[in-house]
């Protein structure tokens, strides 16, 4: 039996908030209004999905569900260039994190609906929205880490990659280190998710579905081929995005670009 | 045949160069006030900085070949030289260079010590000694003994002279009159990255 939680109960568990308010303005913590503007923001961009979520999963059109997947993935794509500290000049500096992140997810998003779950139709909101969402939050965050890292390394290690070129070394051969390290910062988060799941933490999916009264080994089932599928869309998204980033970062000289950032 | 390096109408963002001529055993001293263009000048030529132009080396253009290719033929050691990886045997992959490790006085550094260990001036040793171990066609050398003592700067000028009198087509920026002398440069002055005297 599912319990529902209520508008009262969620209210409630806001005192929390307001006592930890209370707290930080005594003891001048500083942190009251990024605080409450950041549950502000959540709460009306909750209620706003709600609804979205509502009409789509009613109406389950085609068009619909591909144009929330599709605003989800250009808000995403939107996030990566943001978090960047060096950026590529032009159409780059949002396009590359954009599709890579778009790529990853979509390819094994597709997979998990077609091959794994099957809902009818393949792409039914109901379950296509919330998987999509996982991939392309995880893949972003993979992403944007992953490039912001190359385009680090390589600004900071120029003279030593410039030092392996001047051997003969090819491009790729110069940059191994900085995508090795790239590739490392970008997989961190979902291989440590990976570690702790189960031990220190229970995740949200899988809390969420318990509450729901789901049967837990379903929920287990579901949160473990969940996580499978986004250390795929996250490899995959971050492998192509490194590897776009080194094209971007060199030219067919072999020579290093960095006047191809915004600023350099 | 042998016709050495030969330059021609090279530009880039700072250099600006209508024609050069370096020929076997008859070495070139750049010289030039700090920021003239010198170091700028071997970065176009062995193509590590964008730059238009012609370069030759004993008659085969540097734009039908790949850059790999050409680096392996003309070797550019800058005056500040990089490394990428953290030990000092992370850079002894290339030919052997126990020879002029040795005649260069680095007998003594180990494969596993740290490049951040060395001196400048071991650094700057070692690098003369990894590029001159791949027997380069053409050697360009950016300040080669400006952090080195006495005794380390006659080793570097030693080794250079019998490969300068072998035919080695060198080009060395230096900021010693008394150096471009003894190895017998011909000298080449730079200014505002242009070669003083060319329109």
């Amino acid at each position: 039996m599912t319990i529902d939680p209520g508008n009262g109960a969620v209210m409630l568990a806001a005192i929390f908030l307001i006592l930890n308010a209370g707290l930080s303005m005594a003891l001048q913590l500083g942190f009251v209004r990024s605080m409450l503007i950041a549950a502000l923001r959540m709460t009306v961009q909750l209620a706003l999905v709600g609804l979205v979520l509502e009409v789509v999963l009613t109406s389950a059109s085609a068009w619909l569900t591909f144009g929330v997947m599709g605003f989800m993935a250009a808000v995403a794509g939107y996030e990566i260039m943001a978090r960047q500290e060096r950026r590529f000049a032009g159409l780059w500096g949002y396009g590359l994190g954009a599709t890579t992140m778009l790529l990853g997810s979509a390819i094994v998003t597709v997979f998990a609906l077609t091959i794994q779950i099957g809902p009818d139709p393949w792409y039914a909101p109901r379950y296509a929205i919330p998987l999509f969402g996982m991939m392309l939050g995880n893949a972003m965050t993979g992403v944007a880490l992953g490039l912001n890292a190359l385009t680090g390394e390589v600004s900071a290690r120029r003279r030593g990659i410039e030092a392996h070129l001047l051997t003969g070394a090819t491009r790729w051969q110069a940059m191994t280190p900085a995508m090795r390290r790239a590739a490392t910062a970008g997989m961190v988060p979902i291989i440590n998710a990976m570690t702790a799941t189960g031990i220190v933490a229970l995740p949200g999916m899988m809390t969420g579905q318990i509450l729901a009264g789901a049967d837990p080994s379903q929920a287990v089932r579901y949160q473990l081929m969940v996580m499978f599928l986004i250390a795929g869309a996250t490899g995959l998204g971050l492998i192509v995005a490194v590897m776009g980033g080194v094209i971007r970062l060199t030219d067919s000289r072999h020579r290093i670009r960095l006047d191809r950032l915004r600023g350099s | 045949m042998k016709t050495g390096l030969e330059i021609r109408h090279l530009t880039s963002a700072i250099i600006d160069v209508a024609d050069i001529a370096v020929r076997p055993g008859a070495p070139v001293a750049l010289v030039g006030r700090s920021g003239s263009g010198k170091s700028s000048l071997m970065r176009a030529i062995v193509d590590l900085d964008r730059n238009e132009g012609e370069v030759m080396l004993h008659g085969v253009s540097r734009s039908g070949m790949s850059a790999p290719l050409w680096r392996q033929a003309i070797v550019y050691v800058p005056a500040e030289p990089g490394w990428w990886g953290e030990r000092v045997g992370d850079h002894l992959t290339g030919p052997d260079s126990a020879e002029t490790r040795s005649a260069l006085g680095l007998d003594h550094i180990q494969p596993d010590q740290s490049i951040d260990r060395l001196s400048t001036g071991e650094r700057q040793r070692l690098a003369l000694a990894l590029a001159l171990a791949r027997q380069p066609q053409a050697l360009l050398l950016d300040e080669p003994t400006a952090a080195l003592d006495e005794t380390s700067r006659d080793m570097v000028e030693t080794l250079l002279d019998p490969m300068i009198a072998a035919g080695l087509v060198l080009m060395m920026a230096t900021h010693d009159p008394e150096q471009a002398r003894r190895l017998g440069l011909q000298r080449l002055e730079i200014d505002g990255g242009r070669v003083r005297g060319e329109a």
